[in-house]
């Protein structure tokens, strides 16, 4: 396995992600889409850190730390993301994103 | 990694991640997301990244999914599922990823150095934990640092955004 089919594997994911972002009309679902985007350029980040390895033989690490990062932003974007749309719903009682449309021009 | 497995866990993460896009059903979009999650951590394994498959596995598949769950069930979903797609929508999608995809083909088609096999580990064991930990309060304390800040202000944004009156 070479690191090029990593890296399209990874992009294929965010394209699925992306054209789930783009067609979906429902928040939850978007928000998902969301994630698998993110998981696509972590795959890439650590197919990165594995093929640069370091002189001591070991894979480099800082990419594998900036994977960490990510996580944890998603997390917490995730449960910020959440907390929004739950109180969305209960203002508006909808998560189809076409019926919030009061920003639109 | 053996072929056989990168191929197997591969085509499995992008079916099960085709499916969370097709799935009408937000309960259905969400298991497949798991079962997305779960190859990707293999891959991870596969790729020597022990400790951020295992992150992967805890926080994703477990923390944010049951998140997901929660949030869905908590939620009367079932008038989503009459609706039918905008056509001009899913033509649009399909056509910038279909973009997309031509366009890194194109480009890994000429990134030569991507096609040499992954070099040997030569370190006699991957005392993985213990490295990225090295590394990440070491080389990057500082941004650490920033982050948990940045879960505390999520967690207070959390705690006032589910109050009863927003004011």
């Amino acid at each position: 396995m070479t690191l090029n089919h990593y890296l399209l594997a990874s992009g294929l994911l965010f394209a699925i992600g992306f054209a789930g972002v783009l067609l979906r009309r429902n928040i939850i679902t978007i928000f998902m889409c969301l994630e698998l985007m993110l998981n696509a350029a972590n795959l890439s980040l650590v197919a990165f850190s594995r093929f640069n390895v370091t002189p001591g033989g070991l894979p480099n690490y800082n990419a594998q730390v900036l994977v960490f990062f990510i996580i944890t932003v998603a997390a917490a974007e995730v449960a910020v993301g959440l907390a929004i749309i739950v109180a969305l719903f209960r203002a508006r009682q909808t998560t189809h994103v076409e019926d919030i449309s009061t920003l639109k021009f | 990694m053996s072929p056989v497995l990168f191929w197997f866990f591969t085509f499995l993460m992008l079916a099960f991640a085709t499916l969370v896009v097709v799935n009408r059903n937000p309960v259905a979009s969400a298991l497949s997301l798991v079962v997305t999650f779960l190859s990707l951590a293999a891959l991870f394994v596969g790729l020597n990244a022990y400790f951020i498959a295992v992150i992967q596995v805890l926080v994703y598949a477990g923390a944010v999914m049951v998140l997901f769950l929660f949030i869905i069930m908590l939620m009367d979903l079932k008038a989503e599922r009459r609706r039918k797609f905008n056509l001009l929508a899913v033509g649009g999608g399909v056509l910038v990823s279909v973009g997309f995809v031509g366009e890194l083909v194109l480009v890994l088609g000429r990134f030569k150095l991507g096609e040499s096999p992954f070099p040997a580990l030569r370190a006699e064991k991957i005392d993985d934990v213990r490295e990225v930990g090295m590394t990440l309060f070491t080389t990057h304390n500082l941004p650490f640092q920033v982050i948990g800040v940045l879960i505390l202000v999520a967690t207070i944004g959390v705690v006032i955004l589910s109050r009863r009156e927003l004011k």
